[in-house]
């Protein structure tokens, strides 16, 4: 079996170097069938080996695969960690992976129009964006199948590097290095809080290996750790926090969500991809692996859940400002992690991987069906220009639709099962916090279901704006980008339905998960569970349905019925309502002030220590200085050299003179 | 009586004149020659008025070299200083800087 799970990670690997390599050589058709056939070969493995556990019992393994060193007793190495959490995990991945393979032959098919003609970037752009997308899938599937921090920490680093990569990726852009610059570095203020978490775990367990690590945490439970001098935190906590923190960067909670937005300067497939299913899903991933650890630690999980509840109230609301169809969708984004890390805190760690996984398939079909009305549009993101567009594109609107019924958890469909239980959940927790993230939750929802219908009814219905010229080439885009949306779309219907009694309530985790008796809150909503069906028509009567309904009613009524009448009807809501939509539009300050105090301070700072520490100390005073006081000494020391005799002979006497009164003395 | 002290300070003291004149001399390169002189008659002072006192002829033998060595030394001083102002029209030492660094 080792060979097995060897075969799943390398495959993308394996494409991702042909095609990055041999680029040039064996063209786009040769590029994307390797880099396909790579992530296909993993798609299919990952699923037999969910089959295997679903059916066939099997059991988890946990082995090294290699050895990379041995140092002060620690063993760093390269392993699987093979569970359910993880068989579901990969299956998602490489899943949406695949899909996004076969999408962005269609969407990079026109890819030489975005490069000027000597730009050596732009030669074999499509082969090196396929590399780029495998080696991601690469870069993700090792993360989710380590067995030890350190390979965690790597596949956190790969995946944060593709990730610059292919927001970077038409990098003759200016907004697109900024926007890839940015990412990289608000990550990176993460990573630092991950590493010193990784960095507390090997000093106090003296090991990396997870297993090793989950099994003696329940002895250094009351543990406390020495910091600063006299002050003792307890050691769980701060591991939990500090690990969190990474998973603020990487899946952008409120502080260090702002690089999102921005990252989607990128081509469309990889913000299906990377910033709504995958790597953004890294942290929520590690901290449900983590759960043993988390368990031990009632301020931690406090914080996840406040966190998570900020960021999934305040992102959606600025969801609803937005123009650009892809950053609506960006924000959504940012709040439904925001939902995620709310059920890890309150110790669901099942229902935030379970809305993980819908959310993967119905958020990759929002982003992919915006990036083929997008691709219809020739380029055109802003929604203020659509219109009336299911007439033109129907199996693109029907898709969209199934995505935003999901995304706003219609009960049936797959987000309702996930999202309904992580407000239950929420609501159940005792930890402190969770009166405040259960009332943030649900008010979301309606939230959540006036800036998706807003942003249907903008799109695909009412009077078309585009200019004459854009209506006229209007149509539906080809079958490799539309397929992708209808295999996407049946995930996000059923599999809800299909998973949520195994996922939520039954035996699927098992060991893989573990929650305290105390905070299992899940094992409270299982008394209240009586099937799927039942599940759904409680829903149809609950808090949550009513406010998506309410806000369904509501877009409705403003963003068709009463736009239909006006079309300027959102310029005098913005007028009316100016507070409210000058604190949204300036993202609530937090862009501002770290371009003003981060960004320009770090400029400043080194503009300072350049022109007064580097100009002026090194080269002025070791450097030039250094050779300037040996010239002016020189200068001075010549002049003894007068060349006339008399003072030569003065210098002779003198110097007599002196050495017979040394004589004389000594 | 003058005794062995007398003669050595006048030996001192023409020494000293001689010493001084080199410092003091910034005119003319034939001083120069004359101090060097007055120097070497310093010091045959000495050897005669060390000779007389402890009745030792050795003294008197060496002033004789010295006094030779000294003649010589002239004779080719003064001829540098006939080649010099060949070369240079000026027996000013002040002027005779050429080697000034």
């Amino acid at each position: 079996m080792a060979n097995l799970y060897l075969i799943i990670v390398l495959a993308p690997l394996v494409g991702a170097i042909i095609a990055g390599f041999f680029g040039g050589r064996i063209g786009r058709a040769g590029a994307h069938w390797v880099a396909i056939i790579g992530v296909g070969i993993s798609t299919l493995l990952s699923l037999y080996v969910v089959k295997r556990f679903l059916f066939d019992d099997q059991e988890v393994f946990n082995g090294s695969v290699y050895s990379w060193m041995v140092s002060g007793g620690i063993h760093f190495q390269i392993g699987f960690l093979v569970d359910r959490l993880t068989a579901l995990m990969i299956a998602v991945v490489s899943f949406v992976s695949l899909m996004v393979h076969i999408y962005t032959i269609g969407y990079m098919a026109d890819d030489e129009h975005n490069w000027p003609k000597e730009s050596l970037a732009g030669r074999n752009s499509y082969q090196r964006f396929f590399s780029y997308i495998s080696l991601f899938t690469f870069s993700m599937l090792m993360l989710v199948m380590s067995n030890n921090f350190l390979q965690l920490f790597f596949g956190w680093e790969a995946v944060g590097l593709v990730s610059y990569l292919l927001i970077g990726f038409w990098s003759v852009r200016e907004s697109a290095i900024f926007a890839n610059l940015k990412a990289f570095l608000v990550n990176r203020v993460g990573d630092f809080g991950f590493i010193l978490g990784i960095a507390a775990v090997a000093m106090y367990f003296h090991s990396l290996d997870y297993l090793t690590v989950f099994g003696k945490a329940p002895e250094l439970a009351d543990a406390r750790i020495q910091v600063l001098g006299d002050s003792s935190w307890s050691l769980m906590t701060t591991i939990c926090v500090l690990l969190f923190i990474g998973a603020m960067g990487k899946s952008a909670q409120v502080p260090l969500h702002v690089w999102l937005p921005d990252s989607m300067e990128g081509p469309t497939p990889i913000s299906a991809l990377i910033h709504a299913a995958t790597m953004v899903t890294a942290g929520i991933f590690m901290v449900a692996r983590m759960s043993p650890l988390y368990e031990l630690s009632d301020t931690a999980l406090s914080f996840v859940m406040i966190v998570g509840a900020t960021t999934a109230f305040f992102m959606g609301l600025i969801g609803l400002a937005q123009n650009d169809i892809k950053r609506v969708i960006a924000y959504s984004t940012l709040s439904q992690l925001g939902y995620m890390t709310a059920a890890l805190g309150a110790s669901a760690y099942a229902a935030g991987i379970f809305h993980l996984m819908t959310h993967a398939f119905f958020k990759a079909l929002l982003f992919l069906g915006a990036g083929s009305v997008i691709i219809a549009m020739h380029h055109d993101q802003d929604i203020r220009n659509m219109g009336g567009i299911r007439k033109y594109m129907p199996f693109t609107w029907i898709t969209f639709l199934i995505g935003t019924l999901a995304l706003i958890g219609f009960p049936g469909f797959s987000g309702f099962f996930s999202k309904d239980a992580i407000i239950w959940a929420v609501g159940d927790s005792h930890v402190a916090g969770a009166g405040y993230a259960h009332a943030l939750l649900t008010i979301g929802v309606l939230i959540t279901s006036l800036y998706s219908f807003r942003l249907y009814f903008l799109v695909f219905h009412g009077k078309e704006r585009m200019d004459e010229h854009t209506r006229h080439h209007l149509h539906e885009t080809p079958a490799v980008v539309w397929v992708p949306l209808v295999l996407l779309a049946i995930p996000s219907v059923v599999i809800g339905w299909v998973t949520v009694e195994p996922v939520l309530f039954g035996e699927w985790f098992r060991s893989a998960i573990y929650v305290a008796p105390a905070h299992d809150v899940l094992a409270e909503l299982n008394h209240h569970y009586h099937g799927e069906a039942a599940f759904v028509l409680h829903g149809l009567t609950g808090v949550p349905f009513w406010l998506a309904l309410a806000g369904f009613v509501l877009a409705a009524y403003v963003f068709w019925y009463r736009f239909a009448k006006d079309p300027h009807i959102e310029e005098k809501l913005r007028s009316r309502l100016a507070w409210l939509y000058q604190v949204l539009d300036r993202k609530y300050g937090f862009d501002d002030f770290y371009q003003a105090f981060f960004a320009a301070g770090s400029r400043d700072i080194g503009k300072a220590l350049w022109l007064n520490g580097d100009r002026g100390i090194i080269d002025g005073v070791a450097v030039n200085g250094s050779a300037k006081s040996v010239a002016r000494l020189a200068e001075r020391a010549r002049r003894i050299q007068t060349g006339r005799l008399y003072n030569y002979a003065i210098a002779m006497i003198l110097g007599l003179i002196v050495l017979q009164a040394i004589f004389v003395v000594f | 009586m003058i005794s062995l002290t007398e003669y050595l300070i006048l030996g001192g003291i023409l020494f000293s004149i001689g010493v001084a004149g080199i410092f003091l001399n910034r005119k003319n390169v034939i001083i120069l020659l004359m101090c060097i002189e007055l120097m070497l008659l310093a010091v045959n002072m000495n050897f005669i008025a060390f000779s007389h006192f402890l009745e030792d002829p050795t003294g008197q033998v060496f002033v004789f070299f010295i006094l030779t060595v000294a003649a010589a030394e002239a004779a080719i001083g003064l001829a540098i200083l006939v080649v010099l102002f060949r070369a240079r029209q000026t027996i000013n030492v002040d002027d005779l800087d050429a080697l000034k660094g």
